[in-house]
């Protein structure tokens, strides 16, 4: 095991090579290993090099540690950007025909945009249909199409309820567990004298809005990527609508803020006791701790997300990335097994977990003891993930997303403003959507039905 | 102007009786080995370039037609021009010079008079402190501003509270319009003095003395002698100003990570193009959307031109 101490130093080091990288971002790429320039530093130098692009927090001690461990493949690391200034960059690359790495770091959500455009290798050629087992089921939905497996899990999204426990303490309320008490929440904290808001609804929030559908049985997109040209679109649905209604419901009686997402105003809301609740993925501890400007006296619990049916609890995930090989790698077995090992071990995974703040796909760590048992001194000791996550994690059951998904997301995020800003009701809101991407749609080539 | 005057010669007198001599060959293959490096990093950075962003826009690429280029002609073209999105952009960048420009352009002429005519130490510190936002890169200004119209980290609510009052939320779609006229102003205006300035020192003395002669006031000289006098780097400010704000980009982009809802993908023509090549991977239509904006500018330039040749001089 690494002292601390020298982890500190590995972490400085990595966020030094970002910060490099970021400088020198326009010349990145290089689907040719020979001419590639790694961030990492290449431990055997006569063994096959794979270039990898992602974006996760301390990724070069999991780099190391691969390096380390393996004496006939390397890997060549570089951060090309985070999510849509990574796609930004292989979507040139595929237009281009070169430029793309080996192995790219992609979210679950834009894998269908990326097959869509021929650009990821079928693993499944490279054994990876046999690794199912390893991974949860929601999680292995989400990167396959019967047997065609197009990127390797890698971390997920389940979502919980992180909460301010002085707030709720200090004015008298109880924590909800089903959005009906969630509500009368938010409404109490405003009768005895709580200033901000119980959360916010960010217009942007694309993901988390998608997350918060789904957990009503929303499904907005079939599509199977066996038929790549056909698409069911349902973004109108009374589901949907249900759970628009019922935000445009507490936004219209000024109980839930509207503040956008990602954004530094937004982030020191989330710690300074602006708001009560943040409705998070497994990934939002992490994130939390990572704010400044926060609020000195904060308690922080987790607790499961609210249902609707509390009787049929229904578990949703926001975010999560996965490893896929491109088809301009020359030599996509080596990049196959680089995107099946970086994170298959007991030892990367803690790296993981304690470096990056990783919530794992990868059930022998998902389910180890370690993992499980965990307490977090954020969370006054509280045993989060099995409390919490685990639940979520292993009740996810999958989500179909769209072959235009950064479109869908844009279309989404300029309908739900409107909604806010102009007083539409949640079905304008949903209907417009529904309309641009049935044009869209039909623009591109694809058989629409909805 | 020269070389202007041998191609129509040489239009009138034919080929096989021109006189060639030796060493007037030679002296023109010198000639392009000159002109080389220019056409050289011309040709490859800039012809080839738009020849193939043409070829692309003439053709298209459906994100569910197995990536096949199909030449449908003008077909983009017809799409751009009717596409909602596409116009109501224009629209917005339209208004944007409608507001954009006069005021730039006032502001910086007033600046540049005023220091036109004093002489003292404050001028020449003011010249500087006023060009000095252009010195910023656009993305530092905009990142910059969008921090200072921040609700929670900007000074405005501190500035209100002291007359008891509420700031207004600078990044709401309904003041996004005033906050970005402003970020452009701030970074422009200091440029396009430091011109009128250059265009006033050039004028000569002895013409502002005639005028004290003939009992012209300072306003006077000002209003009836300077700006008349420099209207020809007028105009050209202006047909800069009006490229700009016609390819308007950098600062919407930039100040969109922090207003996504009131400045959308497709605020400005150029982020709509932008958007539609890199987001959503549709190269085709962005490079049709890319030379629509490139021919509205140039005949917007053109037309402006034409109307003001008479103060620019290029009549």
């Amino acid at each position: 095991m690494r002292t601390s101490a020298r982890r500190r130093g590995v972490a400085a080091a990595a966020a030094m090579a970002v910060s490099a990288v970021g400088l020198t971002a326009c010349s990145g790429g290089g689907g040719g290993a020979a001419e590639a320039t790694c961030t990492n530093e290449i431990k055997q130098p006569d063994a096959t090099q794979v270039t990898v692009w992602a974006w996760y927090p301390s990724f070069e001690t999991i780099v190391d540690h691969f390096n380390e461990t393996h004496t006939d493949l390397q890997v060549c690391w570089t951060n090309a950007g985070q999510g849509a200034d990574e796609y930004n960059k292989f979507q040139t690359a595929i237009e281009a025909g070169t430029g793309a790495p080996d192995v790219i770091m992609l979210e679950a959500e834009v894998i269908p945009t990326f097959t869509i455009l021929d650009s990821l290798v079928d693993l499944s050629e490279y054994g990876a249909g046999e690794l199912e087992s390893d991974y949860t089921p929601g999680s292995w939905s989400d990167v396959s199409n019967g047997d065609a497996v197009y990127a390797i899990p890698v971390d997920g999204g389940p979502m919980g309820m992180l909460y301010r426990a002085d707030i709720f303490e200090e004015y008298g309320v109880d924590v909800p567990t089903t959005w009906d008490e969630f509500a009368t929440a938010a409404q109490d904290l405003r009768d005895a004298g709580f200033e901000g808001h119980i959360t916010d609804f960010p217009t942007n929030g694309n993901a988390l809005n998608y997350a918060l559908f789904a957990q009503n049985g929303w499904e907005p997109f079939q599509y199977d990527t066996a038929k790549p040209t056909e698409i069911g679109i349902n973004v109108d649905s009374p589901e949907a609508e249900e759970v628009l209604g019922y935000w445009k419901g507490l936004i219209d009686d000024d109980l839930v803020a509207t503040e956008d997402a990602f954004t530094t105003d937004y982030n020191a809301a989330l710690v300074d006791g602006t708001y009560a609740v943040y409705l998070a993925a497994a990934w939002g501890p992490g994130y939390l701790q990572g704010l400044s400007e926060a609020d000195a006296d904060a308690e922080w619990r987790a607790a499961p997300l609210p249902q609707w049916d509390p009787e049929n609890p229904v578990q949703v995930n926001w975010g999560g990335s996965t490893f896929a090989v491109t088809t301009q790698s020359e030599q996509p077995e080596a990049a196959a097994t680089v995107a099946k090992e970086l994170f298959n071990t007991e030892e990367a995974w803690k790296l993981g977990v304690e470096e990056a703040a990783l919530w794992p796909q990868w059930k022998p760590m998902l389910e180890s003891d370690w993992f499980t048992q965990r307490e977090a001194p954020f969370f006054g000791g509280q045993k989060i993930n099995e409390e919490v996550f685990l639940d979520a994690a292993n009740g996810y059951e999958g989500f179909s997303f769209s072959p235009f998904q950064v479109y869908a997301y844009d279309q989404q995020t300029q309908a739900l403003y409107d909604m806010v800003e102009k007083d539409t009701d949640a079905g304008t809101a949903l209907s417009t959507v529904q309309d641009g991407l049935v044009r869209y749609a039909t623009e591109q080539g694809f058989t629409v039905t909805e | 102007m020269s070389s202007g005057t041998s191609t129509s010669e040489s239009v009138v007198v034919p080929a096989t009786a021109r006189p060639t001599s030796k060493i007037a060959s030679r002296r023109q293959r010198w000639g392009y080995v000159y002109v080389a490096p220019f056409a050289i990093v011309f040709a490859v950075f800039l012809v080839l370039p738009l020849g193939y962003a043409l070829w692309m826009s003439l053709h298209n690429k459906g994100i569910a037609t197995a990536g096949r280029n199909v030449f449908v002609g003008t077909d983009n073209y017809v799409k751009a021009f009717t596409d909602p999105v596409f116009l109501e952009g224009l629209w917005r960048v339209l208004r944007f010079v409608l507001v954009m420009v006069p005021v730039q352009i006032l502001v910086a002429l007033v600046a540049a008079l005023l220091l036109d005519t004093l002489a003292t130490r404050l001028s020449r510190v003011s010249r500087l402190l006023i060009f000095v936002p252009y010195a910023i890169p656009a993305v530092i200004g905009a990142l910059m501003w969008g921090f200072l119209y921040s609700p929670r980290f900007g000074p405005a609510q501190d500035l209100f509270g002291l007359v008891g009052l509420t700031a207004p939320n600078f990044l709401s779609s309904a003041n996004i319009f005033g906050s970005l006229v402003n970020i452009v102003t701030w970074q422009w205006v200091g440029y396009y003095m430091i011109i009128i300035y250059a265009a006033l020192r050039s004028i000569d003395p002895s013409i502002y003395e005639a005028a004290v002669l003939d009992g012209a006031d300072r306003r006077q000289i000002a209003l009836r002698i300077k700006v008349p006098m420099i209207s020809s780097s007028m105009v050209m400010i202006v047909v800069f100003a009006l490229i700009g704000t016609l390819q308007f980009f950098t600062e919407p982009q930039v100040l969109r990570s922090s207003a996504m809802g009131a400045i959308p993908t497709d605020y400005t023509p150029n982020m709509y193009a932008f958007a539609t090549a890199f987001n959503y991977s549709q190269f085709n239509y962005a490079s049709t959307l890319a030379f629509s904006l490139g021919f509205l500018v140039f005949v917007g330039s053109y037309l402006f031109l034409f109307l003001t040749r008479k103060q620019s001089g290029l009549k």
